[in-house]
């Protein structure tokens, strides 16, 4: 059916990768470039009383100290999200009070990275050491201190409760369908913090060019946003800004947050030279992280396991500042809530500052979260009603053309759009695990001895594609004289494929090859706007864009044709680059056609600049089913199989499709079962290394099973929704559900280390 | 101080600070491939072949290199003639955003080099010190299984 979507076409940049060409940020050389290292506030709460830099800035190689006392106090977010950000605005670039163990202090910018240190050690600070808020259960309690006490900062839900956000949303009356339920079940867990760890960390460039601009080549998912917010904090016209997003090491979310390029972008100001921030490895670990969530469901059934009633209860930490607070916290509802088909439904959550890392966006955005409870939820329910929990999920999960009252009332940050599933496999995807797992031999936890005891365990999960009547993506293609084609998007690879899918959709409506796409992403005076890389929009929205923008390029196309041979545009036929009149024969290649428009009659440049938004956000499916084993002398769960299967409609690049799936279950099992924060009693993070912060390498992943269900989905180009995130949401729970399976117990904290297990098991 | 090595098949005489791990010489001397992820000798990013052995050259001194024979990704293959390995890891689809996938190609030309026929234990053993966030490893796994097939048929 279609000639370059859904063919695994060779990544466009995968050679250059692998003959380790590509530039990222790092791999080009500088002149009198500046090393920019920051200081680093020691107290997780504490009111800087004075800040005396004189001998830093006095040490030979120093070229700038900046600090709250010479820099512009800007209330702001991190954010990168589209303007204006539904996140409050209670970042600073330094501030008289740092928030937790890791809050820049200062920045020094040296000629070296040692000598930036050194200087950095001659910095003396005084300060105030104030009362620490260190878990979530203790962010509102009474009489607990105020984190943002400051006057300026704006969209904090309720600062004196240490809120950053809140919502409450009813649909039905929740109470009344739980009192007359026959069947209820009521679980709560608390989910952990966890890094993205891209192997490349943070790391930006500016420099001033020619003409006095500053440019910032950054490892950033959202460089126009990173313009923006950077416009705002170093007081500049967006105009004199330009920001190059190269060859992106790994993102995950983690760089959709824009908290470094304005520091590079004041040094070079004050300075008039190049300035460089890379992150350590350990500094990587308190940049971002995933908002760690208490989630506690509430179900309601009757007998014949049809649900009544759903209801959420959500308290995400965000750390020190509310970075994506709101909109994190309100997909952990949006994204899971409408997997089922109550009516009555009850979301209820609430973001509050702690004096910890700072949260941000992290691929499966609050769905991970959410969805950690919920499936275990539905087990304990299944359970309750003797019904397999397989048969539990067939009858209530909600199915095509269903809607769910949800979609309109709950949406990112505010109320959503209604939709309705115009594609799904979901059904089909429950009964290939149900079948490849041998479900009905599932014997209880109560029939199994010994020392090893296997389990299996299922859950079934939903996403987005991209966020309806927000996102807006937009390309530019113009022809070339021998007939290829430039494809700028502002969409950022940040190697996801992105650049390799978007070529190809772009060939699909041009009628030829992706070999003919040159494509360019993403630089903002290069390129058109895009949100950027988030929300699983990419191939759904961004896609959608470069798909309109082909097919009016090939409209100028054909017109050309029909000029050049002489017959009606209605009598042209586009295939493979190559114009033929059905009149009488006759042929034109696109490289006749691109110079005949060129030089020779009615000159001009075959090209369009599309947009596109999207008024829904089609769900992607995905259905787990995993069979694991308990050693019950050690505690250590193994993976025996984990088959997983997404509908992500039409896989634009079937290969890459899947990478995005193993990538982001694997990543969800080693969140699941390994990596976690170690923080001491003052709420320093201990375990800022590799060494001590376990993520998956080859030898850890067995027994994966993935497999793609292809359906259509009417409102994406050629039938594709988002594939990215929706791997991740599955460990937790699916696995969280065979360990109950295997031997009687409920993991309600993670990760599901050997001793944990061992402790559970012990009571 | 100057340290002689050959590298990629040629000599060269660099000069390097005595506290200066051979990755940032590799950098500055405009070896781009060898990358830094973690400065702890943990991901494997920056790994090199040292007279035939993989190194994270974040872990060891540029001196320690002074004598030796030194490869880098920039000369297993290039963009337009590519080695077997990395040609393989793009049709595999094992390259996501290709920070990891120079040391883990380089890796892999060490194993296959000593191993023909390598078990998949063997694999995993090879690649263990290589950490990827974007692939899950399996089309890794799959991409240096297919080199093999593909060497040994040359």
């Amino acid at each position: 059916m279609f000639k370059e979507v859904n063919h695994s076409r060779l990544k466009v940049d995968g050679l250059s990768l692998a003959a380790g060409k590509a530039l990222f940020v790092d791999d080009m050389d500088f002149r009198e470039l500046l090393i920019v290292k920051f200081m680093k506030s020691p107290h997780a709460h504490a009111e800087i009383l004075s800040i005396d830099t004189s001998a830093a800035e006095a040490f030979p190689g120093v070229h700038a100290v900046i600090h709250h006392g010479n820099t512009p106090r800007i209330p702001h977010t991190t954010a990168g999200q589209g303007h204006p950000e539904p996140s409050p605005y209670d970042t600073y670039m330094f501030d008289k009070k740092v928030r937790y163990v890791g809050d820049p202090v200062a920045a020094v910018a040296a000629d070296t990275a040692e000598i930036a240190l050194e200087a950095i050690k001659l910095i003396k600070v005084e300060y105030k050491e104030l009362e620490a808020v260190l878990s979530i259960a203790d962010a509102s309690k009474p009489g607990v201190p105020v984190i943002h006490d400051e006057e300026d900062s704006f969209g904090i839900y309720d600062r004196e409760k240490n809120l950053a956000g809140h919502v409450d949303v009813k649909v039905g009356d929740v109470e009344k369908a739980l009192a007359d339920s026959e069947f209820t079940v009521e679980y709560e867990i608390e989910t952990h913090y966890s890094q993205h760890t891209p192997i490349e960390p943070h790391i930006c460039i500016s420099y001033l060019e020619e003409k006095g601009r500053l440019v910032i080549r950054t490892s950033t998912q959202v460089p126009f946003h990173v313009r923006r917010i950077c416009a705002k904090v170093l007081e500049m016209p967006e105009k004199n800004i330009r920001v190059v997003k190269p060859r992106i090491g790994g993102g995950f979310g983690t760089k959709q947050e824009v908290y470094l390029e304005y520091y590079a972008g004041m040094i070079t100001k004050l300075t008039g030279r190049p300035a460089k921030i890379e992150l350590t490895r350990e500094e990587e670990f308190i940049s971002r992280t995933r908002h760690p969530m208490a989630v506690k469901v509430k179900l309601g059934a009757n007998g014949d396991g049809m649900l009544n009633a759903v209801e959420m209860d959500v308290i995400s930490n965000t750390g020190a500042y509310g970075s994506h607070a709101l909109t994190v916290m309100f997909n952990a509802g949006s994204k899971c809530l409408p997997l089922y088909g109550a009516k009555n439904v009850r979301f209820n959550g609430s973001t509050v500052y702690t004096n910890l890392p700072v949260a941000g966006a992290y691929r499966g955005y609050g769905a991970t979260q959410g969805y950690a409870c919920l499936e275990q939820a539905m087990d304990i329910l299944a359970e309750k009603l003797k019904m397999c929990p397989v048969q539990l999920r067939k009858i209530n999960h909600i199915k095509k053309d269903e809607t769910s009252p949800i979609f309109a009332a709950l949406g990112e940050g505010k109320e959503g759009v209604p939709q309705f599933i115009k594609s799904t496999a979901l059904s089909e995807i429950i009964e290939w695990g149900e079948e490849g797992l041998n479900w009905s031999d599932t014997k209880p936890h109560t029939e199994k001895t010994g020392r090893i005891r296997r389990g299996k365990g299922m859950a079934i999960f939903m996403q987005g594609s991209g966020i309806p009547l927000v996102d807006m993506a937009s390309a530019s293609i113009k022809i070339n004289d021998d007939g290829s084609f430039n494809l700028n998007v502002g969409a950022t690879d940040l190697g996801t494929g992105s650049d390799t899918v978007l070529s190809q959709i772009a060939a699909e409506a041009l009628e030829t090859t992706t070999d003919n796409i040159i494509i360019y992403s993403s630089d903002t005076d290069m390129t058109p706007f895009d949100v950027g890389a988030y929300a699983s929009s990419t191939t759904y929205i961004s896609g959608g864009a470069v798909k309109v923008t082909g097919e009016e390029v090939l409209k100028q196309i054909r017109m050309v044709a029909a000029d050049m041979l002489k017959c009606s545009r209605e009598e042209i036929e586009l295939k493979n680059s190559i114009a033929t009149s059905k009149k009488d024969g006759k042929t034109k290649t696109y490289g006749d056609i691109a110079k005949y428009a060129l030089y020779i009659n009615n000159q001009f440049q075959i090209g369009y600049i599309g947009s596109h938004i999207s008024p829904v956000s089609p769900p992607p499916f995905m259905g787990v089913f995993t069979e694991i084993e308990v050693d019950t002398w050690t505690g250590k769960i193994e993976i025996i199989k984990y088959m997983c299967g997404v509908d992500c409609g039409t896989a634009i690049n079937p290969k890459l499709a899947e990478g995005q799936v193993e990538g982001a279950v694997v990543n969800g099992l080693s969140y699941a079962l390994t990596e976690g924060y170690l923080f001491n009693k003052k709420g320093k993070m201990m375990n800022g290394s590799f060494q001590d912060y376990k993520i998956y390498n080859i030898e850890d992943v067995q027994g994966l099973e993935i497999k793609l269900f292809s359906t259509f989905e009417p409102s994406g180009p050629f039938g594709a929704k988002s594939v990215s995130e929706i791997g991740i949401n599955g460990p937790i729970p699916a696995i969280a559900n065979a360990l109950y399976n295997a031997v009687g117990v409920r993991a309600v904290r993670f990760p599901m280390k050997p001793e944990y297990i061992l402790e559970l098991m012990e009571k | 101080m100057d340290i002689k090595v050959t590298i990629n098949g040629v000599k060269k005489v660099f000069n390097a600070d005595p506290g200066e791990k051979l990755l940032d010489l590799l950098r500055r001397e405009g070896y781009k491939g060898a990358k830094r992820g973690c400065s702890t000798g943990d991901c494997g990013s920056c790994a090199v072949i040292i007279n035939g052995k993989l190194v994270n050259s974040c872990l060891i001194f540029a001196g320690q290199a002074d004598g030796h024979t030194i490869t880098t990704i920039e000369a297993i293959g290039t963009v337009n003639e590519p080695h077997i390995i990395q040609r393989t890891f793009v049709e595999e689809g094992a390259v996501q955003c290709g920070f990891c996938t120079p040391g883990m190609i380089l890796a892999t030309k060490v194993l296959l080099d000593k191993e023909k026929d390598p078990t998949l234990t063997q694999i995993r053993e090879a690649l263990s010190g290589n950490l990827c966030r974007c692939t899950g490893y399996v089309k890794i796994e799959n991409a240096v299984i297919r080199s093999a097939e593909k060497m040994r048929s040359e």
